[in-house]
């Protein structure tokens, strides 16, 4: 199949028509402007100066201040800094803890003598698919009742349970790929299940991780649902979406142009990483139908 | 079922070494391994499901102990005006979006699949919209761009409309918002599509070609045929995904589901019965009722599949 992808462009290209080639360009070119218009529209309207957001239709700023940018940084009454800071770390404790959990529930499911594995295994493919809304009502009294709502517990602890199943999955998918006879090997030279786990298939491992990471990383960062519940009213703990959540109330619609302008800012990461992985999210997206 | 193209295969060398029997003990090892996932099992879905079945059948506000009454909650569903209403605007949105983004997904990935130059950037831009579309931030976006005389009704206006929709304040127009929204977002079943489309065979195009099949003709007979079983995959998707939106109509509507409820997603009024009114009883019946909704949705979905959708292999 390989093979196949990689001689089709050229010849494909070579035997196309050329005003054919030249109006798809056209077309597409305009559907990339139409898509990347509100991105670029709020990238601009966040440098004018407020009186011009809704007056002035064009891209470009007549004048470009940051006004919008410095006022908004405090604009909820502390720095945005802190609500940025709040999501890495909610972001980065659930990369840790998805890609761990995960990783040792795959190998159990993939290499391992797992007995009831008939049961298991159907069960977790089950929960792939389950509204969240069945269970987060119930999470949210127990975690009430603990005491954690308010905090980032809540957030994290359910990624150390290895509760997104879809994860597993993938990692199982992988697992089966690698030779067995790597295992076996390994049990001659006398390594037990810990040793073989950690010593062979873990750096065998790295590409579905790196997927697993990226899209923990990408959907913690702009999920609102659950966070906006479990973080209460506590805004020394809010995380970006929440915040800019908050924001909105605290509009008046003079300062529209600082919400975007830290709409601007909570994207950028998203955006950056979208830049550096780009291949990795989209060969994600093509091979497990990740979203 | 999550993939949509079909993995290789392993292939698995015959083993030549003669796998020793594993140990009794061994294979109750896997069970260490399997623990987080077990203990997540029951503690973050099994016993939460349990325990919502069981407040949908009774009163609660968190404060008092649960008063048990029966299916009253299930009963008051269909006679609560406001959640019919948000019954209705839910699948309102999903069958009106669902289609329109595939549709978009599957034709841009067709045009970009026939060896255009630079489609991987044409695909990276298409594809960024999926990735941020969800998020509060954009929402915010939209709803700039949908004021009275934003950016879309100026667009409008000019293009010779006089009275353009009041998006934001209109019952009916305001739901149009989130879908735009919502198909603007494209490009993830765009990807798979291309996915998809990279393993259909080369030979059959020629061979239509050969024998003066018409670009429409092969679609139909070729692409569509051997593309059906992805499209039955990001269908599926799309529908329990769409059914769970949230962000884009809080932050549309400020948390209130307006104008007149015109964008109260089922998600949303469940927000606003469990946390907002502290109906936990209620709010759960509203879940099951998802859950079955979805499930029996789904069921259809893969009911009428073996109508459509061709697997190669088998003749039809």
């Amino acid at each position: 199949m390989t093979a196949l992808t990689s001689t089709r462009g050229s010849s494909t290209i070579r035997r196309a028509p050329r005003p054919r080639v030249i109006v798809s360009h056209v077309a597409l070119i305009a559907g990339a402007l139409l898509m990347a218009y509100p991105v670029l529209w709020m990238l601009s309207s966040s440098l004018k100066p407020e009186a011009e957001i809704f007056n002035n239709l064009s891209l470009v700023p007549s004048e470009v201040t940051l006004d919008n940018y410095t006022e908004g940084w405090t604009g909820l009454g502390m720095p945005f800094g802190v609500f940025l800071w709040n999501s890495l770390v909610v972001c980065v404790v659930s990369v840790v803890a998805n890609c761990a959990s995960c990783l040792v529930t795959a190998y159990a499911f993939a290499r391992m003598e797992l007995p009831l594995r008939w049961l298991w295994f159907p069960l977790m493919l089950m929960t792939i698919m389950l509204p969240l809304h069945v269970t987060i009502l119930p999470q949210y009294i127990v975690f009430n009742q603990l005491g954690w709502v308010g905090t980032f517990l809540p957030l994290i602890v359910p990624k150390l349970l290895a509760v997104d199943a879809f994860f597993v999955y993938l990692m199982v998918q992988f697992m089966r790929s690698l030779p067995r006879e790597l295992d076996d090997a390994a049990s001659i030279d006398g390594c037990g299940p810990f040793r073989t786990f950690s010593r062979i298939i873990v750096p065998l491992m790295v590409p579905a991780l790196v997927t697993t990471a990226i899209f923990t990383f990408l959907w913690t960062w702009s999920d609102f649902f659950s966070q906006l519940l479990y973080l209460g009213s506590n805004q020394g703990l809010f995380t970006v979406p929440v915040a800019l959540a908050s924001f909105i109330d605290a509009t008046t619609s003079s300062s529209w142009g600082q919400l975007l302008s830290m709409s601007v800012v909570s994207l950028i990461p998203v955006v950056a990483f979208f830049a550096v992985f780009q291949r990795w999210i989209l060969d994600g997206v093509s091979t497990t139908g990740i979203k | 079922m999550s993939i949509a193209v079909q993995p290789k295969k392993p292939v698995r060398a015959p083993v030549p070494v003669v796998r020793r029997p594993r140990r009794r003990k061994e294979r109750w090892l896997s069970y260490v391994f399997l623990s987080p996932w077990l203990i997540g099992f029951f503690g973050m879905t099994l016993l939460p499901m349990a325990i919502s079945l069981y407040l949908s059948f009774t009163e609660y506000d968190v404060l008092s102990d649960p008063t048990w009454v029966g299916w009253e909650n299930y009963r008051d569903l269909f006679s609560d005006p406001r959640y019919l209403q948000s019954v209705k605007v839910t699948l309102t949105f999903v069958l009106i979006s669902v289609p329109l983004k595939l549709a978009f997904a599957l034709f841009v990935a067709v045009v970009l699949n026939r060896g255009i130059r630079s489609a991987n950037t044409y695909r990276a831009i298409y594809y960024l919209p999926s990735l941020i579309g969800a998020s509060v931030a954009m929402a915010i976006v939209w709803r700039q761009l949908f004021t009275e005389d934003g950016v879309v009704n100026t667009v409008l206006r000019g293009l010779g409309m006089s009275d353009p929709p009041s998006w934001l304040s209109d019952p009916s127009a305001s739901i149009w918002t989130l879908i735009f929204l919502a198909v603007w977002e494209f490009g993830a079943p765009m990807i798979i599509f291309l996915a998809g489309l990279r393993q259909v065979p080369l030979e059959l195009y020629e061979a239509a070609r050969v024998d003066g099949a018409s670009r429409w003709m092969q679609f139909w007979k070729i692409t569509w045929p051997l593309l059906s079983p992805i499209v039955l995959f990001n269908l599926v998707l799309q529908v329990i995904g769409s059914f769970q939106a949230f962000a884009p109509a809080y932050v549309i509507s400020g948390g209130t589901g307006g104008p007149l409820d015109g964008t109260l997603f089922y998600t949303l009024y469940l927000y606003q019965q469990g946390w907002g009114s502290l109906h936990m009883g209620y709010a759960a019946a509203m879940a099951w009722v998802l859950l079955i909704g979805i499930a029996l949705l789904t069921a259809g979905i893969f009911a009428t599949s073996r109508r459509w959708v061709f697997y190669a292999g088998e003749d039809t």
